[in-house]
């Protein structure tokens, strides 16, 4: 609390500072001081030479000199800190979203400025925001979006883009004039084709406030990537349908004929595809520079954003969309970017793209909110600023459930009506709108200022009002559909084995992977885009699951290094018995406190362990479901959202993917060798794959070391399919094992090379974790990893009670030393 | 592409299918156009191996099970027929058919056969009950690695307890069916959209 005070003090002080400030530069340059920041090109007054001097000054005050520059880093850093502020009370935020709250803080900081200026300095200006704080923020967006998701997903997006956009800017400007036929809202002096004007400027979901409320509600990623989607490239159609109807308002209502309104219609759709093309073109453009900044590393990830910049600049000088190009642009050249880059890069351009954007919306929203703080702009208007919010609000409703009724006959997977519920009340304007508000011309629209006094309730309304009550809604609409279902463990894991089962079967019969556009197209971009766009070396390791792979494998290089330097030294990177803990530290704590919290079930006697469990059951239910609901995987279809602006760690779910990626191939091995030489005996199997291993091994790494390991593990691997093919899962799920080479990339797709690739590629402390784990005294961490089956859980507490567990058992003292005795051969298992 | 797939299937055998699986005429030749190009070894029949080319598969805790699922017992080989009798289980369930002649054989579709493929996943040795054993075998399969054996155990002990009315010890299917009640059964269900390429 006391830092808060502090933090409260701190920005009051700033901000007096910036007033005051803004003050003298107003008076010393007498002239009505331009809106905002960093934008006025008026000639500077102060600066060098500024009158004759007569004696030399050792310090002079030259505030007019470096005003505006200071201006713009004082208001950013004020927002920033604003944002700062909001976010250290983790209780707020979790029921207001960021944006409402910033938005707030914009009303206070606004008010700050109106009572020591008595005028508003400083609001959104347009030009401001649409050169200088919208670029990075689509340009991010485009660069991070989840391009698969979002081009399965394409034609969804595009309809509810398009037409919803038109149907809101038609249906709103209509349904208002309709009104003020009636007579709803007195006297204005507002004709057809302002209303459709403005209707249009309204009509635009904003990716900047829908992502900054989606990111803290989580929905499914079909949902998401629906709204997102359209938010971005609705942003594009309502710029498009503005500047026409601007030009039919200019034009005035008795010139406008069927050839106008048909010139309105194609440059619509020219300066759709044109903007596209744009963008376009500056990816592929963006995409061959990278192909050759090998020498240049350390400038390489400047080159995207000024690239990203000219293509948002090229598009607007052509009067084409802008967004539609930064858009096209970044989504474009996400892959090649990465793959051509060098891996330093790659991360600094998406952390520099997400400090840009997360940076700029911040100061977006605080700007919506100072903007607000003016007596010019509020012209009250009961009729008309009701009856927007009205309209606003249930003609998204109308639209958005019209258009997916429609689309839903011709999708795979329908969205139900709660997502349609969430996808219409996440229909949220935002800044792109007020920009075009203001944008508009007083001479020709009379109640201009009543028009931006509206488009900012709006955008209060819907960001704060519909903001907060979005969590509530979706989480009181899911407790609804929870409760009906899974009351029992069986049903909870069957549903959740029928998801998985559901989308092995998608993709067995192809419904989503073989559409015939996406494999022409994979076909055109393997033939043409790639080797003209890609790095001949890049082109080898492309692919996906690879890619994946090689991320986690690099982010858990460096856990282990941090986790190292956490404990003091470097020490543990020579030391083995300290190799395979990185990752594990988690788990410890994790399962301390599950022990520590329900140690009255004795986990040594499973009878016990019965009895108390009936006892406990009620207050264990929960905690079975909770553990359940925690750590069953996800099917596809769930929660995998592909894009978040300030989140971009690596999410738990490609650990997922990783993990079970590493199972199956595990087990595939395992199915092979019992199904080929199951029967022979082990000892010729050690040789070879010793002799195999030797060749590769020298061949390629000349490592000697690796050869005993590998053997390590084939003979580890092999007494695990002999106990059971389950046996293995916990050994080998603990590491990231997989290291980029050439033979892993694929291993289903050579079933007779897999055994020797696969083996050669076990990193050295797989191997060595297992017999580590057996060998060294039961620590808490070893006991959970020892059981080799679940089986063998008895082993733990009851003597061991099958002949299966004590072989096991057998098996993993055996094979200490490198070159152990052999497990009796593995029972050719017929389950798979 | 569908015409090449329809050229090669007979027109019969659609028929035959079709009654058998409730398919339309469009799925089954573009489920056909799938099979073939599944089918590497281009013999008419799917192995194991065909299945496990496609990728999705490596990253789908179930994926193997769910393979396996497509073979009878102790074969090889699929044709285009059983992998037809399969996939027929993800149909929606309909509700007209169920009514239009009652004494037919159930299709494949209703609600007793998708949850008998469930229980099929659990059930390995095929002795129509579930076992302690094979549920941890499913469970170890669909959570991650942060769970412990313990914690496994005790949840698959009482997945058993509250399923299990006879008290053997292991979960039969009329045991199941009573249990998975409130199993959302229409998320089973793909929609098959007859697709135009």
């Amino acid at each position: 609390m006391a830092t808060l005070w502090r933090f409260t003090l701190f920005l009051c002080m700033l901000l007096m500072a910036c007033g005051g400030l803004s003050l003298a530069s107003k008076e010393a340059k007498t002239r009505s001081s331009q809106t905002e920041t960093g934008t006025h090109n008026t000639t500077e007054e102060g600066g060098h030479g500024a009158g004759p001097i007569t004696t030399l000054p050792i310090v002079t005050w030259k505030w007019d000199h470096i005003s505006v520059q200071y201006l713009v880093a004082l208001w950013v850093l004020v927002c920033w800190l604003c944002k700062l502020l909001i976010e250290a009370n983790h209780n707020v935020t979790n029921y207001i979203p960021e944006s409402a709250l910033l938005i707030c803080s914009g009303f206070i900081l606004g008010g700050m400025i109106w009572g020591a200026d008595k005028v508003q300095t400083f609001s959104l200006n347009p030009t401001v925001f649409f050169y200088f704080l919208l670029p990075q923020i689509i340009l991010d967006s485009g660069y991070h979006m989840p391009n698969k998701l979002f081009f399965t997903n394409l034609g969804a997006i595009l309809i509810h883009a398009v037409i919803g956009t038109c149907w809101n800017a038609a249906s709103l400007g209509l349904s208002l004039w309709g009104c003020h036929m009636g007579g709803a809202m007195g006297d204005l002096d507002i004709g057809l084709l302002q209303y459709l004007l403005f209707g249009s400027l309204m009509a635009a979901v904003d990716p900047v406030a829908v992502l900054a409320v989606f990111d803290q509600v989580h929905v499914n990623e079909v949902l998401f990537i629906i709204v997102f989607g359209e938010s971005l490239l609705n942003d594009g159609v309502t710029v498009v349908l503005f500047n026409v109807f601007d030009a039919f308002v200019s034009l005035g209502g008795g010139r406008i004929n069927a050839a106008e309104i048909i010139k309105g219609i194609v440059s619509f759709f020219v300066v759709a595809f044109g903007g596209s093309l744009v963008g376009i073109a500056f990816g592929i453009l963006i995409s061959l520079l990278t192909r050759c900044t090998k020498n240049i590393q350390i400038i390489e990830p400047g080159f995207i954003f000024v690239m990203g910049y000219l293509s948002y600049l090229t598009a607007e000088m052509l009067s084409l969309s802008a967004i539609l190009s930064t858009t096209f642009c970044g989504v474009l050249c996400q892959k090649y970017v990465r793959a051509n880059m060098d891996e330093s890069s790659v991360q600094t351009v998406k952390y520099a793209m997400k400090v840009f954007a997360n940076g700029s919306e911040t100061i977006i929203f605080v700007f919506l909110g100072i903007s607000a703080i003016d007596k010019v702009i509020w012209v009250w208007n009961t009729g008309f600023i009701l009856l927007t919010v009205f309209f606003v609000f249930v003609y998204r409703f109308i639209g958005v459930f019209f258009l997916q009724w429609i689309l839903n006959r011709y999708r795979l997977v329908p969205v139900e009506l709660m997502d349609m519920v969430i996808m219409s009340y996440g229909g949220l304007r935002g800044a792109v709108a007020y920009g075009l508000a203001v944008l508009l011309d007083e001479k020709k629209i009379k109640e201009k200022n009543l028009m931006i006094c509206t488009t900012l309730i709006v955008v209060y309304f819907t960001v704060i009002l519909q903001g907060i009550t979005m969590k509530p809604l979706v989480m009181w609409l899911k407790v609804k559909r929870a409760a009906v279902a899974e009351v029992s463990l069986l049903e909870k894991i069957t549903n959740k084995m029928f998801n998985h089962t559901l989308v092995a079967i998608e993709d067995i019969s192809g419904q989503i992977g073989d559409n015939y556009f996406r494999s022409k197209w994979r076909h055109f971009e393997e033939k043409w885009m790639t080797p003209f766009l890609m790095k001949p070396s890049a082109r080898k390791k492309q692919d996906d699951v690879f890619d994946v792979f090689h991320q986690l494998n690099l982010k858990d290089a460096m856990e282990y290094v941090t986790e190292g330097e956490r404990r003091g030294s470097l020490e543990f990177v020579r030391n083995d018995s300290a190799i395979l803990d990185f990752k594990k530290k988690l788990e410890i704590t994790d399962m301390i406190g599950f022990l520590c919290s329900r140690d009255h079930i004795p986990s040594v006697s499973l009878e016990m362990h019965e009895q108390t469990m009936k006892a406990m059951r009620e207050p264990e239910a929960v905690d079975v479901h909770h553990l359940l609901d925690q750590h069953l995987y996800k099917s596809r279809k769930q929660y995998r959202h592909g894009f978040s602006r300030s989140d971009f760690k690596i999410n738990r779910d490609e650990k997922e993917v990783q993990e079970i990626f590493q199972r199956t191939m595990r087990n595939r091995l395992e199915s092979f060798k019992s199904a080929k030489m199951g029967v022979s005996p082990p000892k010729t199997l050690v040789k070879y794959s010793k002799k195999e291993q030797q060749e590769k091994v020298k061949t390629k790494r000349g490592n000697k070391e690796l050869d005993s390991i590998h053997s390590t593990d084939f003979e580890f691997s092999e007494g695990d399919s002999a106990s059971g093919y389950d046996s293995s899962y916990p050994s080998f799920s603990m590491r990231a094992t997989y290291r980029p080479g050439g033979g892993i990339e694929n291993p289903a797709f050579m079933p007779d090379l897999y055994p020797t690739d696969l083996l050669q590629e076990i990193p050295p402390w797989l191997a060595e974790g297992e017999p580590d784990s057996s060998m060294v005294a039961p620590s808490l961490r070893a006991q959970a990893n020892l059981p080799n089956s679940p089986m063998e859980m008895h082993r733990l507490g009851l003597l061991p009670a099958s002949t299966r567990s004590t072989d096991t058992k057998q098996m993993n003292n055996d094979q200490l030393p490198p070159p152990p005795t052999p497990p009796p051969p593995p029972p050719p298992s017929g389950h798979m | 592409m569908g015409s090449r797939a329809s050229r090669l299937l007979r027109e019969e055998e659609i028929e035959e299918i079709k009654k058998e699986t409730g398919f339309s005429h469009s799925q089954i030749t573009r489920l056909y156009s799938r099979f073939t190009s599944l089918d590497k070894g281009e013999n008419g029949t799917l192995s194991r191996e065909d299945f496990q080319r496609i990728p999705e598969l490596a990253i789908n805790p179930l994926g193997d099970r769910i393979i396996n699922a497509f073979f009878p017992e102790g074969e090889d080989q699929v044709n285009f027929r059983g992998f037809m009798r399969t996939l027929a289980h993800f149909r929606p369930i309909e509700d007209n058919e169920k009514n239009k002649n009652p004494s037919a054989t159930e299709p494949l579709n209703s609600r007793t056969n998708k949850l008998l493929f469930a229980f099929r996943l659990y059930d390995l040795d095929r002795d129509d009950k579930i076992s302690r054993d094979e549920l941890l075998q499913v469970l170890r399969m669909m959570v991650g690695v942060n769970i412990s054996d313990e914690q496994l155990g005790s949840i698959a002990d009482r997945t058993i307890q509250e399923a299990d009315t006879n008290g053997d010890s292991c979960i039969s299917f009329n045991e199941f069916i009573k249990a998975s009640f409130v199993v959302n059964i229409h998320i089973c269900t793909v929609v098959w959209f007859p697709f135009l390429s």
